[in-house]
C-alpha cells in the first residue's frame, strides 16, 4: 500500500480542531521554526496562552481576526512511517462545502468533538458528509478531556453515540486534549484506562483498502497526442485497474474495442501500468476517440439518466428549470436535475445528461462515480454528485418541459418586465452556449 | 501494486497540466528559474511526450536576478526546445526602481506583480502555471489548484471554487483567467527528492561553495548589484554558503552550508527546521503580506 495517507478533519466550531492540527504539526516537527516565531509574535497580540496552535493552520487574515477557520487548508507532514496530506476543514455550517471538498480525496476522517458537549448537529452533519463521500475509516477524537477530568464514562458515552451514527464503518475513538497534547503523539498518563493507539500511531498504521489497481480498468482520455502522422496516442491518468500491451479495451461511448499496443512515457515504454499512473497509450485500430471518452475493460454503465446524491455548494439554489454543466472525468456535458436544493443541502436526485456518459456507482469507483455541477451563468462549482444507480430513460413529457415552456415560466416568475427580459436573455444564452 | 509517493505526486501533476492544455486557449508557464520551475519544466516534457511542450515559458525579469540564474535559464530552455518569453517592467526600471530606494513592497509590486500582469495581458494568456506549493506559506495552504483571477489578475479568497476529487473546473468568464499550481501537493523535500531521482539540472547557486558575501546578522548577502551598500564596519567576506530559495539578489540571502550535492541538500533540509521562505525579505514585511500580494495579483 502507498506510503501516502490523505486525512480530513471535521468538527463543530470551537471543538479545537485547528488546535489539534497545530499540535500534530508542532509535535511532529512539521511546523518550521520561523513559523513558530511568527505565531508566537501574533499570539502575544491576542489573549490565548503562550502558543496559539490554531494560528499554524488559519491562513487568512479574516480567519485570524475572527478566530475561526473559513476555508479548507492543506497541510503536509511526514513521519518515518508515512507521508500525510491533511485537509483541515471548517466547522461553520456555511462552509460545509469545504468539508465535502476535504473529504472527497480523504482515506480517513478525524471527527473532533468537545467532551463537554458530545454529539451535536454539526457532528452528525460532518459524519454524514464524510461517509457519503466514501470515507470508511473514522477517528472520533473526543477533545478537551482535561475539562471533564479525563472521565472515562463521558468518553464512552460519546464513543457509543458515534458508533451508532457511523455503523458499517471502522471507528477508532480516542480521548484527548489537543491543547495539552494528551494522546496526540504519545499515550497520555492521564488516561490509564485507554489502551488503544494514540492519534499519530493510529494514522501511521491504519490500513486503508484503496486498491484501485485491483478494480476494472478505467482510463478517461484527457488529450489526443499527435506530434506527427505516425503517432496517435491517448493521454490520461488511470483511475482504476491495470493495463498491459495486448489487452483489449473498449472506447466509450462509441463501444468499439481495440488492442493496446504501447504504454508510452517520457521515461520509456512500460510493460504494465496501473492506477493512479499518468501515461499515454496507443491502440492497434483506428478508433475515433477524443477527449472525454473513457477506455475501459469490464462492464460499465452507459446512459443519460442516473440517481445520485448531490451536495449543493452555491448560494444560488439549484433550479430544476435550468441547465447545468456536468463535469465528469474529462468530459463536460449539459445536464438537468429533477429537484431544487439550497446551499449545504444534500439530497438524492435524478440527473439527466444531454449526451450519454459512461460511469460506475460511486461505491464501486470514487473516480468514475463522481461529478461536479457548474452553473453556466457564474461558472461556480455549484454541486458535487455521487452516482448511486443507473436509471432507464424517462418519458420526455413528464420530466422535461420544452425550451419554450421553460422560457415562458421564467418570464412569468420574474418580478418585473425588465427582470423577465434579463432572465430570458440569460436562459437563451445558456441554451445556446 | 502501490505507487511510491513521489510517483503519485508526479501522476497528479501530469493530470493537471493536461487538463489545462485541453480546456484553455492560451496557457503559459511561469518560469522563475528556481528549483520548482526546473521540476515543472520536466513535468511539462513528460505530460505531452512524445509531442513538444504546447505552451511558451514566461520569465518575469526584475533585472536584479543573479547572473548565474540568467545563464542557466537560457541554457535550459534552449535544451528543452521550448519558447521563452522574457518580460521586464522597463519603464519602472528606467525610473530607478530598486528595493533600497522605494522599499521591497513597492519594488515587488512594480517589478514582479505589475510586470507579470502586463506580460499576461500582452500575451492574451488565459491560464498561467506557477510553481507555488501549499506547504510554503499559510495563505498558500488555502490556494486551489485552479486559482480563479478576475480581469485584474486578483485573487479573492472568499470567492474560491470548491475543488473536489480530481475534477478541475476550467470555466472562466470574459477577462477572467486562472493561475494553475501543478505542484500544490508537493513539499520542499518532495521537490528535492524528485530532482535527485530524475537528475534534473538546477542553478549552481543552490550548491554550497565559498562565495564573497556581506554578513549582516543572520543574513548572508551576495553583493551582485552595485547598489547593495556595505554598512559601516561591513566588508565582503568569503563564506561557504548556498541559496535555499532563488529570488532577486538584493533581497535573497544565502545560508551557511557545506551541502554541495542534491543528497547532501536533502540531508541538510531534514536536519534543519527553518522554512525556505524565511530568507525572502518580502514575505515578512507585515503579517499576512503574502495574502495581500496574492490579492493584488502576485502568485
Amino acid at each position: 500500500m502507498s506510503g501516502l495517507l490523505r486525512i480530513c478533519t471535521a468538527g463543530s466550531v470551537d471543538d479545537g480542531k485547528s488546535t489539534l492540527i497545530g499540535r500534530l504539526l508542532y509535535d511532529s516537527r512539521a511546523v518550521y521554526e520561523d513559523q513558530v516565531t511568527s505565531v508566537e509574535k501574533a499570539s502575544r497580540n491576542r489573549t490565548a496562552g503562550p502558543i496559539d496552535f490554531s494560528l499554524f493552520t488559519d491562513g487568512l487574515k479574516a480567519e485570524r481576526e475572527q478566530g475561526i477557520t473559513i476555508d479548507v487548508a492543506y497541510r503536509y507532514f511526514a513521519t518515518s512511517a508515512r507521508t500525510f496530506i491533511l485537509a483541515d476543514t471548517p466547522g461553520h455550517e456555511q462552509y460545509t462545502r469545504n468539508m465535502a471538498t476535504g473529504a472527497s480525496t480523504a482515506d480517513v476522517a478525524v471527527l473532533l468533538v468537545d467532551a463537554r458537549h458530545g454529539v451535536r448537529v454539526q457532528s452528525r452533519r460532518h459524519a454524514r458528509i464524510a461517509r457519503l463521500l466514501g470515507i470508511r475509516h473514522f477517528v472520533v477524537a473526543v477533545n478537551k478531556m482535561d475539562l471533564v477530568d479525563f472521565d472515562r464514562g463521558v468518553f464512552e458515552t460519546i464513543s457509543d453515540d458515534f458508533t451508532e451514527l457511523l455503523h458499517g464503518t471502522t471507528i477508532h475513538p480516542i480521548p484527548l486534549s489537543a491543547l495539552h497534547g494528551d494522546n496526540v503523539i504519545t499515550r497520555s498518563e492521564r488516561t490509564p484506562w485507554f489502551d488503544e493507539r494514540c492519534l499519530l500511531q493510529f494514522l501511521e498504521t491504519v490500513d486503508v483498502d484503496r486498491a484501485p489497481a485491483d478494480k476494472p480498468f478505467r482510463f478517461p482520455v484527457q488529450l489526443v497526442i499527435r506530434p506527427n502522422d505516425g503517432f496517435r496516442g491517448y493521454a490520461g491518468q488511470i483511475v482504476s485497474g491495470t493495463v498491459r500491451p495486448g489487452d483489449v479495451v473498449t472506447a466509450w461511448p462509441s463501444g468499439r474495442s481495440a488492442h493496446v499496443t504501447r504504454l508510452v512515457t517520457w521515461d520509456g515504454d512500460l510493460d504494465v501500468a496501473h492506477a493512479p499512473m499518468s501515461m499515454t497509450l496507443t491502440l492497434d485500430a483506428d478508433v475515433d476517440i477524443s477527449r472525454g471518452d473513457v477506455l475501459a475493460a469490464g462492464p460499465a454503465h452507459i446512459g443519460r439518466r442516473f440517481a445520485a446524491e448531490v451536495v449543493w455548494m452555491d448560494e444560488r439554489p439549484l433550479d430544476p428549470s435550468r441547465v447545468y454543466l456536468l463535469k465528469f472525468g474529462a468530459r463536460t456535458v449539459t445536464a438537468e436535475v429533477d429537484r431544487g436544493l439550497f446551499l449545504n443541502q444534500i439530497a438524492a436526485v435524478t440527473v439527466t445528461t444531454a449526451q450519454p456518459v459512461v460511469f460506475d456507482r460511486y461505491a464501486d469507483n470514487r473516480s468514475t462515480g463522481s461529478f461536479i455541477l457548474i452553473d453556466p451563468a457564474t461558472n461556480f462549482t455549484a454541486g458535487a454528485g455521487m452516482i448511486a444507480d443507473p436509471l432507464g430513460e424517462a418519458p420526455v413529457h413528464v420530466e422535461y418541459p420544452s425550451a419554450a415552456e421553460r422560457l415562458a415560466r421564467l418570464a412569468r416568475a420574474a418580478p418585473s418586465d425588465g427582470d423577465a427580459v434579463e432572465a430570458v436573455r440569460r436562459a437563451l444564452e445558456e441554451i445556446l452556449i | 501494486m502501490p505507487l511510491d509517493h513521489l510517483r503519485a505526486l508526479e501522476a497528479e501533476s501530469l493530470h493537471i497540466l493536461r487538463e489545462v492544455v485541453a480546456e484553455f486557449e492560451r496557457p503559459v508557464m511561469l518560469y522563475s528559474i528556481g528549483k520548482d520551475s526546473s521540476v515543472m519544466l520536466r513535468l511539462a516534457q513528460k505530460a505531452f511526450f512524445p509531442g513538444p511542450i504546447p505552451f511558451p515559458l514566461l520569465h518575469v525579469d526584475t533585472t536584479y536576478k543573479f547572473r548565474e540564474m540568467i545563464e542557466f535559464r537560457d541554457r535550459c530552455t534552449a535544451g528543452a526546445g521550448v519558447r521563452l518569453i522574457v518580460h521586464a517592467n522597463e519603464e519602472a526600471i528606467a525610473d530607478g526602481t530598486q528595493p533600497f530606494l522605494v522599499g521591497t513592497q513597492r519594488c515587488c509590486g512594480l517589478l514582479k506583480t505589475r510586470a507579470l500582469l502586463d506580460a499576461l495581458q500582452a500575451g492574451g494568456f488565459d491560464a498561467a502555471f506557477g510553481g507555488a506549493r501549499r506547504d510554503e506559506e499559510r495563505s498558500r495552504a488555502k490556494e486551489r489548484i485552479f486559482s480563479l483571477r478576475d480581469s485584474k489578475g486578483q485573487w479573492d479568497p472568499k470567492r474560491q471554487r470548491p475543488e473536489l476529487w480530481n475534477l478541475l473546473n476550467g470555466r472562466v468568464g470574459p477577462g477572467e483567467s486562472i493561475r494553475v499550481f501543478p505542484l500544490s501537493n508537493w513539499t520542499e523535500i518532495d521537490v528535492w527528492r524528485y530532482i535527485d531521482a530524475e537528475h534534473i539540472p538546477i542553478v549552481p547557486l543552490y550548491f554550497a561553495k565559498e562565495r564573497e558575501v556581506i554578513v549582516r546578522g543572520d543574513a548572508l548577502l551576495i553583493p551582485e548589484q552595485g547598489f547593495v551598500p556595505c554598512l559601516p564596519g561591513e566588508r565582503p567576506q568569503r563564506v561557504r554558503c548556498r541559496m535555499r530559495s532563488l529570488g532577486c539578489s538584493p533581497c535573497t540571502g544565502a545560508v551557511r552550508s557545506t551541502a554541495d550535492t542534491v543528497p547532501k541538500i536533502i540531508e541538510e533540509l531534514i536536519a534543519s527546521r527553518h522554512s525556505e521562505r524565511q530568507l525572502r525579505v518580502i514575505d515578512h514585511d507585515q503579517d499576512g503580506s503574502m495574502e495581500l500580494k496574492k490579492r493584488e495579483g502576485y502568485f
